[in-house]
């Protein structure tokens, strides 16, 4: 009897762990790459031409981050051209009908925010999102345990602080487009303070004992939901913009971290160490409906960011070293990006903008999710981490 | 002395009950209250019990064991020029927050000493990491670490109010180094003794 079993089983196995194999080679090698590109919109051929210099390299970068592929003009789909002698102009033109779409000439600013405008006008025509005029914040290391909240344009230039606190500092986030959340050791303990990049007036969230950290504010910016230890242990809590209404969404005796929202402001992703290492967990904005999320293939999980469209969840994942993945909002399979951590979407859902380097020299990167294109931003100061993408 | 904490107990809540009754009754004859706030108060009987036979200070432990932390603003106390407590610093396991066995000698020592020689003074525990780990995690798993400790020293008999915590993640570790010995010594809690303002 043994024996006539042995034969066929031992086949049996062989065969499973062949197609086990081939499953796992496709999926991590040569499969992910399409797929990724199968689940996005397709990059718009384009040919840009006229342009010089500066100008050339920030408009190439700006419509290749919004969805644009730039390529010979036999095979493009719209005709880009232009100039930035003086001023920047610039002409968008369908190809088969040799139809003008948009000509608009640019003045009074430095060529590289014409630029931008002039970008941001190309995206619209195409009925893509724009994004060259948005602003990303982030956290700069200054020197040993002191470092400054910073604010740039996406691509990293313009750089300029907006704190001066000469301390420990993390986790920059926009409520709006004129509002920053961040947690600063300024005042001897870890809080989160709500600053309006208008007029500089600043005030911490929240009043009461223990720390505060982690904010995220909701979409619509009337809600920010954070981390407080007020109850004994770092759990998940959320509270008017103004800082009332305060709720506690988590209750448990394990460190919870980095909640962020779904674009329609109902559900909070966070990090929670609940069932040992870290997870992500969804749970709904008004309390309750708390469950794990899914991500197949991907372990200790950190660093969640929805997508603006409501699709995707990017994260972190720790396999030796920091890699960024995607899920399904709804959980599933997760899909590996590039090595990296601390992804944030842009409003396009389509670019990210993450960290990565040694702790303490970390860089900034931009990359364009489906076709994994990425463009380091150069470093300021020691060290640049936990960037937020302005809506 | 349970007793005696029974009989206070009892006086607080016959205090209570007077106190609403006729708190109920005023409001009733003389103001309107306003919508969502005539609330009654919720069942917190559970607080009001010693959780924990082992706990010696009135803290309002929570049913699942956390100690809520103080209304006091022991972030605005400063370091006493004599800190006791530099050689105590306590270890914790990678991606760990529970204490030790090893480590409770430390910690026992710390409570009998400022349960004895410093009861007017706080202590703060500073919860850090190694660099492993996303940052906001760490922040926050140093921030449990230093819960941890703190339960186990208000267990033992230091008052609740007078124990702080404060997480610095990976931001400070006390030696430099990527491997594991290294990263053992900067998974840790780290004790500051501090004086009342004056």
């Amino acid at each position: 009897m043994k024996s006539r079993f042995a034969l066929p089983i031992t086949v049996v196995a062989a065969l499973l762990l062949t197609a086990l194999r081939l499953c796992s080679a496709t999926e991590e090698d040569i499969g992910s790459l399409h797929r990724i590109r199968d689940l996005f919109p397709q990059p718009i051929p384009v040919s840009i031409s006229g342009f010089t210099g500066e100008v050339d390299g920030i408009l190439k970068n700006d419509l290749l981050f919004m969805g644009m592929a730039n390529v010979a003009a036999s095979e493009a789909k719209y005709l880009i051209s232009g100039s930035n002698s003086g001023r920047v102009e610039g002409r968008v033109v369908r190809k088969f009908d040799k139809q003008e779409m948009f000509a608009k000439a640019y003045t009074g600013s430095s060529q590289r925010l014409l630029t931008h405008a002039l970008a941001d006008d190309v995206a619209k025509t195409l009925g893509l999102v724009p994004i060259a005029q948005t602003k990303i914040a982030f956290k700069v290391e200054t020197g040993p345990s002191v470092g400054e909240i910073y604010i740039a344009d996406y691509d990293g230039h313009n750089p300029q602080p907006v704190t001066a606190d000469r301390a420990l500092i993390s986790a920059p986030c926009w409520g709006g487009r004129s509002t920053l959340y961040y947690a600063s050791y300024k005042l001897g303990r870890l809080s989160v303070f709500s600053h309006q990049l208008n007029s500089g007036a600043r005030r911490a969230l929240v009043k009461g004992p223990g720390s505060t950290m982690s904010p995220a504010a909701s979409p619509d910016g009337r809600k920010v939901a954070f981390i407080w230890n007020k109850g004994g242990s770092p759990n998940l809590y959320v509270c008017d913009a103004d800082g009332g209404n305060v709720m506690q969404l988590s209750r448990n005796r394990d460190a919870e971290s980095s909640p962020c929202w779904s674009p329609d402001g109902r559900t909070i992703c966070y990090v929670s160490r609940e069932r040992g290492p870290a997870n992500l967990f969804t749970v709904s904005a008004s309390g309750g409906g708390k469950r794990r999320l899914e991500t197949t293939g991907a372990a200790n999980t950190t660093e969640p960011s929805w997508s603006p469209d409501g699709k995707w969840i990017a994260f972190t994942t720790q396999r030796g070293n920091f890699e960024l993945c995607l899920v399904p909002a709804q959980g599933g399979n997760a899909i590996t990006l590039v090595a990296g951590e601390d992804p944030t979407w842009a409003p396009n859902s389509r670019a990210i903008v993450f960290c990565k380097g040694p702790d303490h020299a970390k860089t900034l990167s931009l990359l364009d999710v489906p076709t994994k294109h990425v463009k380091d931003i150069a470093r300021i100061l020691e060290s640049n981490s936990q960037p937020s993408w302005a809506p | 002395m349970i007793m005696k904490l029974r009989n206070i107990l009892q006086l607080v809540a016959l205090t209570a009950v007077g106190f609403s009754i006729t708190g109920c009754h005023k409001g009733l004859q003389k103001t309107t209250p306003l919508p969502g706030w005539a609330q009654k108060a919720p069942d917190d009987s559970d607080r009001l019990k010693p959780m924990d036979p082992g706990l010696r200070t009135a803290a309002p432990v929570s049913p699942d064991g956390l100690i809520p932390m103080g209304d006091r603003n022991l972030h605005d106390w400063k370091p006493s020029a004599e800190q006791p407590f530099k050689t105590d610093t306590v270890y914790f396991e990678f991606d760990k927050a529970t204490i030790k066995s090893t480590e409770t000698q430390k910690l026992d020592s710390i409570a009998n000493r400022m349960k004895q020689n410093y009861r007017s003074k706080g202590l703060r525990i500073e919860g850090h990491c190694d660099e492993r780990g996303t940052e906001e995690y760490n922040r926050s798993l140093g921030e449990r670490r230093a819960g941890a400790i703190r339960e186990y020293l208000v267990r033992a008999g230091v008052d609740y109010s007078l124990i702080d915590t404060i997480s610095y993640g990976e931001d400070r570790p006390s030696v430099p180094g990527h491997n594991e010995a290294a990263w053992s010594k900067n998974r840790r809690g780290e004790f500051v003794l501090l004086d009342p303002p004056r």
